[in-house]
């Protein structure tokens, strides 16, 4: 059952992304971003990661794309003229992307078995079970700490001054923000 | 389970956002087609952090707090671009072409 659901919204999250870019209205393309999201969301569901889905939906769906629905409102771009660019740069872009695009999507056959024998070194420990082992994966760790917890408890052991420094940088943006945005300090 | 599957369909989506980033001179759009190209890439790193142990969902959440901040401060910016050039059309904010 899993297996037609994550191509459902796999599928979903493709056709909205291109959307984004295909959609001549400004807003008309935020809406689409913002489908996308849902989507992943969905997936990051699927993927044991049900806290970082949460925020998803909350921080990237609900408040960043209200700020971009924001400054598209205040500048007043409903439908201007297209902003696409010239059918030549097109086809550049149609060979850059296919050739980025085709170096890519063979990742489809990577499994754990390879990441085990890439972290390794070594085809004879490449049995991912003893490899990952040690690791804490995210299904045991939610099964130990439940859901919130088992992120929380690395965030604020392991990579707490990297925590601290967000905020810094939160601050930073918020007066940076207010600094660009206002007419007259 | 769906390491693969993911790791391709974040693929695909980064790739569709750098071709955003290419085709179009909205610079608002620009912007949203680069929040693609970073929801893309934490795909990957929720995939991975399945296999790999969960301080990938921790990178996830600091590449969040990145692009909250980066959205913040471009959208800022494209605000005073705006006020200089009365368009966020690229093709008129070339002050910087040879």
């Amino acid at each position: 059952m899993a297996v037609p659901i994550f191509w459902f919204f796999a599928g979903v999250a493709i056709v909205s992304a291109l959307l984004v870019v295909l959609m001549r209205n400004p807003i008309a393309s935020a809406f689409w971003l913002i489908n996308t999201m849902l989507c992943l969301a969905a997936i990051f569901f699927m993927l044991d990661a049900q806290f970082i889905g949460a925020v998803q939906i909350l921080v990237y769906a609900g408040a960043v794309m209200v700020l971009f629905l924001f400054v598209i409102m205040l500048l007043n771009l409903g439908r201007g003229e297209s902003d696409f660019k010239r059918i030549p740069v097109w086809c550049l872009v149609a060979v850059l992307v296919g050739i980025l695009t085709s170096q890519l999507v063979p990742l489809m056959s990577y499994s754990r078995e390879r990441l085990a024998y890439e972290y390794t070194r070594s085809p004879l420990l490449a049995d991912p079970a003893i490899v990952f082992d040690s690791l804490v994966s995210p299904a045991r760790a939610t099964l130990e700490r439940g859901v919130p917890g088992d992120l929380a408890q690395p965030l604020f052991t392991q990579y707490i001054v990297p925590f601290e420094l967000t905020s810094v940088l939160l601050l930073a943006a918020i007066i940076g923000a207010v600094v660009l945005a206002k007419r007259r300090i | 389970m769906f390491l693969g599957p993911s790791l391709a369909v974040s693929a695909i989506i980064f790739c569709i956002g750098v071709a955003g980033v290419l085709l179009r001179r909205n610079a608002i759009v620009i912007f949203m087609c680069v929040e693609l190209m970073l929801n893309a890439v934490n795909l990957t790193f929720i995939a991975l952090a399945q296999a790999h142990g969960v301080a990938g969902q921790v990178f996830v959440f600091f590449v969040m707090a990145v692009a909250a901040v980066e959205a913040a401060v471009g959208l800022a910016i494209i605000l005073s671009i705006f006020r200089h050039h009365k368009s966020v059309d690229l093709k008129n904010i070339n002050l910087l072409r040879g």
